[in-house]
C-alpha cells in the first residue's frame, strides 16, 4: 500500500525541496550559534567582565522600558478608547507616529541639544519608551475597543465608579494584549545598537559589537549573540502566550464597543494638548530639528562628501532587499501550498524564526558558515573574500532577520487566494509555476508591495548587522548617522537622519491611510495587508 | 469507442474509503452523471478523474492515454480535462475574456482570439467580454466557468455540482442551457450531484453512487425505472417497497397484482413508484388518506393501507381526495416493476 500511495504532494517534490533548502539556507546559521560554546569553550574568558556588565544593562533597560511603555501606552490607549473629545479621531493616529522614528536619530536629536543626564541607562530608558509606547499603545487600544460595553456596564450596575469598572474590569480584559504589546517594546529594546551604544550603555548588542570590531573574536561575538538570543526567545515566547490569550479574551467579549464618556473644559483640552506634546517632542521636533540642522550643514559645506555614496548603498540595499525577501517568503509560502507537504510547513515555520532576533546576532550567525564557505571556493578558484567581504553577506543577514516580516504579509494574502483557483489553472493546463505567476502574485499585489514597502524600510533604518557586515565602502544613511553622532558632529548627521525618517514615514501613514477608524492592532505586516484587502474587497 | 474508461479505482483517506473499486466507461459525447448523497465519494472520483488526486489502485485512461495508473501519473495539467468548480472558482484578476483565455496561452495569438471568441459566443456572453467576474450574475458567471472549461477543447469536461450554487428559480433554465451548450460543443461531460432531478433530466447516462461504490450505471429511464437495489430505489424517488410472491412474470402483492420486469418465483420484493398505482375515493376502500402535499401539477398521498403499512401515491391534480377519505389503492395499468433486494 505504502509504495503505491503517490498523492500528487504526498512526497518531496521540487517546491518541497526548494523550501526546505530556503529554509536551511535561512535558519542553519542559527543553530550555528550555541555550536560556538562546544568549539570553544573558553571563548568568553577574556571578556569575563562583560557579561554581568551587559546583564546588569540589559535588567535595568528590560523593566525600565517595561515600565515605561506598559504606563505610557496603556493611558494613551485608555484616553482614546474611553474618552471623547473634539480632535480624537486624529489624535488616536498621531500617536502611533513615533513608530517612524528610530532610537539612534532620537538620541541623535538629544544628544545634540545636550540634554543633561541623557548619556546613561536612564537617559536610554526615557529614548525607548517614548518611540517605543506604541506598540502598547496600538495593541491596548485594540483590545479595549473589542470589549464589550454591557462587560463594563455589568460592572456599573455593580455599584462601581466608572474609572472603578475600568480598573476593574476594563484593564484586566486587555492585560494579555498590553502584555503583547510590552514583548514586541522589549525585543526592540533587546535588538537596539545604535542607541545604547551612542549613550554609552553597555549592553549585549554593544559588547558584541565591540568584541568583534576591537577583539576581533569571532567565538566571543558568537556566544554573547547566544546569550542575547536567549534573552529574546524567552520574550518571543512569552508574546506567544500573551496574544493567544489575548485572541481568546477578545473571542470571550462580544457585543457593542464601549461608549466614550465626552470630556469637556479643562479635560478635553489636557486630553488633545498632552499626546500633542508628545508627539511634538517624539516627531515634530526632531523632524524641525533635524530640518534646519541639514539646511545649515549644506549651506555651511559641513556635509560629509560621502553622503551621497551612502544614499545611493542605503537606497540599493533597500530596494534589493525590497525584492529579494518577498521573493523568499513568496517561494516559501507558495512551496508549502504547492507541494502540500509537511516537512515543507515545518521548514518554512523553522525559516521565520529569525524574526525578532537582534540585528547583531544574524550578522555573527551568518559571518561564520559564509566564511567557511568561502574558504572552500578560495581554495578551488582563488576567489578571495567573495563572500564576507562584500554585499552577499549583507544580503544574506537582510534575508535571515527581515523573511519573517514578508512572510507575515505574504502567507496572510496567499491564505485569502481560494485553493480552488489553483486547481481551476492547474486543469486549464497552468504548471506550478504558472499558476504562481499567473493567478498568485497579480492577486498578491497589495501583500507582495506591503512586504516590500517594510522590508525597503527596515533596511533603511537597519544599523547593527550592516556595521558589522559592510564591504568596504559600503557605509549607509544609518552608518553615517551612526558614525557622526559618535563623533558629535550633529549637523553632518542630521540630513541622512532626516531621510530616514521620511522614509520610515511611510508605511505608518499607509497603515493610517488604511484602517480609518477601525479597531486594530498593528502586527508587522499581517494586519496591514488585511487592511489592504479588505479595503479592495470593499470597493469591489 | 469510449474517451473515458475508469479501472478499479479505489482512494483511501486515512480510514475513510472515499471510492472503492470503481470502474466506468463514458462514451465521446456524452453526458454521464454521477449521482450520490453527499459523502459518497463522488467529488473524490471527479478529483481522481482531474489529478488533483492520485489513486490508490486502479487506472484512469483518457484518450486512449493512461493518466493515472500503476507507475504512471499524469499532473492535473497535462490531462485534457476541464473542470468546472461548485463556486466556479473564476479568477477575480481577469476580464471575462482573460478566464476563458487562461487556458489557451500556449496556442499562438490569433487562434486564442478566434477561440475565445468563439466560445464566449457559445455560451452568449461575446457582450460581457471585458467585464470582471463579480459584476456577472451567477448564472452568467457559470456559463464562463463552462466556457473557460471548454476553450481549450478538452477531451473531457467535469462539472462538480454545477448548480448547486443557484436560487432553485434559476436552476431549470440553466439546466438546459448547460446541456444544450454541451450538446453544441460536443464535449464528452461527467457531472457529479446530489439532486435526482436534475441527474435524471439532464445526463444520457447515469451512475448512482453510495459509500464509494457504483450501484447502478444505466439511462436515466432504467435506473428510475428498475433501480438494481432497494437504496437505489429510494434515493432516485420516491418509492414502495413491497413483498409478495412472484409466479413468472406477475407478482401477488397486498395491494394486487403487477407485471415483473424480469421472470422470477418465490417470495421477492419489488419496488413500485408512487405513480404505478392508482386510487379511487370508495367508501369500503382499502386504505385511508393520511396527509395530502400537493405539488401543482400533481399531488402526492400518504396512505394508511388496512395491512398497517403506509403506502405513497402519486396521482395527477384532476381530482383531489381529501385527508381521512377512504380510497381503494389498486396498480395503474401497465405498472411495471422491479425486484430489489
Amino acid at each position: 500500500m505504502g509504495l503505491r500511495r503517490r498523492s500528487p504532494g504526498a512526497g518531496l517534490d521540487g517546491f518541497a525541496v526548494a523550501t526546505v533548502l530556503c529554509a536551511l539556507l535561512v535558519a542553519g546559521p542559527l543553530v550555528g550559534l550555541p555550536l560556538s560554546f562546544v568549539a570553544a569553550p573558553g571563548g568568553l574568558s577574556e571578556f569575563s567582565g562583560f557579561v554581568p556588565e551587559a546583564v546588569v544593562a540589559t535588567a535595568l533597560l528590560v523593566v525600565g522600558v517595561g515600565t515605561g511603555t506598559v504606563l505610557l501606552g496603556t493611558a494613551l490607549a485608555m484616553l482614546v478608547s474611553f474618552c471623547e473629545f473634539a480632535g480624537r479621531g486624529w489624535i488616536e493616529w498621531a500617536l502611533v507616529l513615533p513608530l517612524a522614528m528610530p532610537g539612534y536619530v532620537f538620541t541623535l536629536f538629544a544628544l545634540g541639544l545636550d540634554v543633561p543626564g541623557i548619556r546613561s541607562t536612564g537617559g536610554a530608558i526615557c529614548v525607548f519608551t517614548l518611540v517605543l509606547y506604541p506598540y502598547v499603545y496600538l495593541l491596548a487600544r485594540a483590545a479595549f475597543l473589542a470589549q464589550s460595553r454591557t462587560l463594563l456596564e455589568a460592572a456599573r450596575g455593580l455599584g462601581m465608579s466608572r474609572s472603578r469598572a475600568i480598573a476593574r474590569v476594563g484593564i484586566p480584559l486587555a492585560r494579555p494584549a498590553i502584555l503583547g504589546g510590552v514583548a514586541l517594546a522589549l525585543m526592540e529594546t533587546l535588538a537596539d545598537f545604535g542607541t545604547v551604544n551612542l549613550l554609552g550603555v553597555r549592553t549585549f548588542t554593544d559588547a558584541i559589537y565591540r568584541v568583534w570590531f576591537n577583539a576581533f573574536d569571532r567565538d566571543a561575538a558568537m556566544q554573547l549573540a547566544m546569550l542575547l538570543v536567549s534573552v529574546t526567545l524567552t520574550l518571543l515566547v512569552l508574546e506567544r502566550l500573551a496574544r493567544g490569550r489575548a485572541r481568546h479574551a477578545q473571542l470571550a467579549a462580544r457585543g457593542d464597543a464601549v461608549r466614550p464618556v465626552r470630556l469637556r473644559g479643562p479635560a478635553a483640552a489636557l486630553a488633545v494638548l498632552g499626546p500633542l506634546a508628545l508627539v511634538g517632542l517624539v516627531v515634530l521636533a526632531p523632524l524641525a530639528q533635524l530640518a534646519v540642522w541639514s539646511v545649515q550643514s549644506v549651506s555651511d559645506g559641513l556635509l560629509a562628501p560621502e553622503f551621497a555614496t551612502a544614499a545611493r548603498n542605503s537606497f540599493l540595499l533597500a530596494a534589493m532587499s525590497a525584492l529579494l525577501v518577498p521573493a523568499g517568503a513568496l517561494l516559501l509560502a507558495y512551496g508549502v501550498r504547492a507541494s502540500g507537504s509537511r516537512v515543507a510547513g515545518v521548514a518554512a515555520r523553522t525559516a521565520t524564526i529569525g524574526y525578532g532576533l537582534p540585528g547583531s546576532v544574524v550578522a555573527v550567525a551568518v559571518i561564520v558558515p559564509l566564511g567557511w564557505l568561502e574558504r572552500r571556493i578560495d581554495g578551488f578558484a582563488g576567489t578571495g573574500l567573495l563572500l564576507t567581504g562584500t554585499v552577499i553577506a549583507l544580503f544574506y543577514a537582510y534575508i535571515v532577520r527581515f523573511l519573517a516580516l514578508a512572510w507575515g504579509a505574504v502567507e496572510t494574502s496567499l491564505l485569502r487566494v481560494p485553493r480552488q483557483l489553483d486547481e481551476a489553472a492547474r486543469g486549464l493546463g497552468a504548471d506550478r509555476l504558472d499558476v504562481l505567476a499567473r493567478v498568485h502574485v497579480p492577486l498578491m499585489r497589495t501583500g507582495l508591495a506591503t512586504a516590500a514597502l517594510l522590508v525597503f524600510v527596515e533596511v533603511m533604518k537597519e544599523l547593527p548587522a550592516t556595521l558589522l557586515l559592510r564591504p568596504l565602502g559600503g557605509d549607509t544613511l544609518a552608518i553615517a548617522v551612526w558614525q557622526a553622532t559618535t563623533e558629535s558632529l550633529f549637523r553632518t548627521a542630521a540630513l541622512p537622519a532626516l531621510l530616514i525618517v521620511l522614509v520610515g514615514l511611510l508605511p505608518v501613514a499607509l497603515m493610517i491611510r488604511l484602517s480609518g477608524r477601525r479597531g486594530a492592532e498593528l502586527e508587522a505586516g499581517g494586519s496591514a495587508v488585511a487592511w489592504a484587502e479588505d479595503l479592495e474587497v470593499a470597493r469591489a | 469507442m469510449s474517451e473515458v474508461r475508469l479501472r478499479g479505482i479505489s482512494k483511501t483517506f486515512g480510514t475513510v474509503r472515499a471510492v472503492r473499486e470503481v470502474s466506468l466507461d463514458i462514451a465521446r459525447g456524452e453526458l454521464m452523471a454521477v449521482l450520490g448523497p453527499s459523502g459518497c465519494g463522488k467529488t473524490t472520483l471527479l478529483r481522481l478523474i482531474a489529478g488533483f488526486e492520485a489513486p490508490d489502485v486502479g487506472c484512469v485512461v483518457v484518450d486512449e492515454e493512461m493518466v493515472a495508473g500503476p507507475g504512471r501519473l499524469v499532473p492535473p495539467d497535462k490531462r485534457r480535462i476541464g473542470m468546472v468548480f461548485q463556486d466556479y472558482a473564476l479568477f477575480p484578476h481577469l476580464s471575462v475574456e482573460g478566464n476563458v483565455a487562461f487556458g489557451l496561452a500556449t496556442r499562438p495569438r490569433e487562434e486564442r482570439d478566434a477561440l475565445t471568441r468563439r466560445t464566449l459566443e457559445l455560451v452568449g456572453l461575446q457582450h460581457k467580454a471585458g467585464r470582471p467576474p463579480h459584476e456577472l450574475s451567477g448564472g452568467e458567471r457559470q456559463r464562463v466557468a463552462l466556457a473557460r472549461a471548454l476553450a481549450p477543447e478538452p477531451a473531457l469536461v467535469l462539472l462538480d455540482e454545477p448548480f448547486s450554487s443557484l436560487d432553485a428559480s434559476l436552476r431549470a433554465g440553466l439546466r438546459r442551457e448547460v446541456e444544450l451548450i454541451l450538446r453544441d460543443a460536443e464535449a464528452t461531460a461527467l457531472l457529479v450531484t446530489h439532486d435526482q432531478e436534475e441527474a435524471l433530466s439532464l445526463a444520457d447516462r447515469l451512475a448512482v453512487m453510495r459509500d464509494g461504490q457504483i450501484v447502478q450505471v444505466g439511462a436515466p429511464v432504467d435506473v428510475y425505472g428498475r433501480p438494481a437495489t432497494r437504496w437505489a430505489a429510494q434515493f432516485v424517488g420516491e418509492v414502495n417497497v413491497l413483498s409478495g410472491v412472484a409466479h413468472g412474470s406477475g407478482v401477488e402483492t397486498e395491494l394486487g397484482v403487477f407485471d415483473l420486469g424480469e421472470p422470477a418465483s418465490g417470495s421477492v420484493h419489488v419496488a413500485v413508484r408512487p405513480e404505478q398505482l392508482e386510487l379511487s375515493a370508495h367508501h369500503d376502500g382499502n386504505a385511508e388518506v393520511v396527509a395530502r402535499e400537493f405539488r401543482g401539477h400533481d399531488v402526492l398521498y400518504r396512505l394508511r393501507h388496512e395491512g398497517g403499512r403506509t403506502v405513497l401515491v402519486q396521482l395527477p391534480s384532476l381530482e383531489l381526495h381529501d385527508v381521512g377519505a377512504k380510497v381503494f389503492v389498486r396498480p395503474a395499468p401497465a405498472a411495471v416493476t422491479s425486484l430489489v433486494d
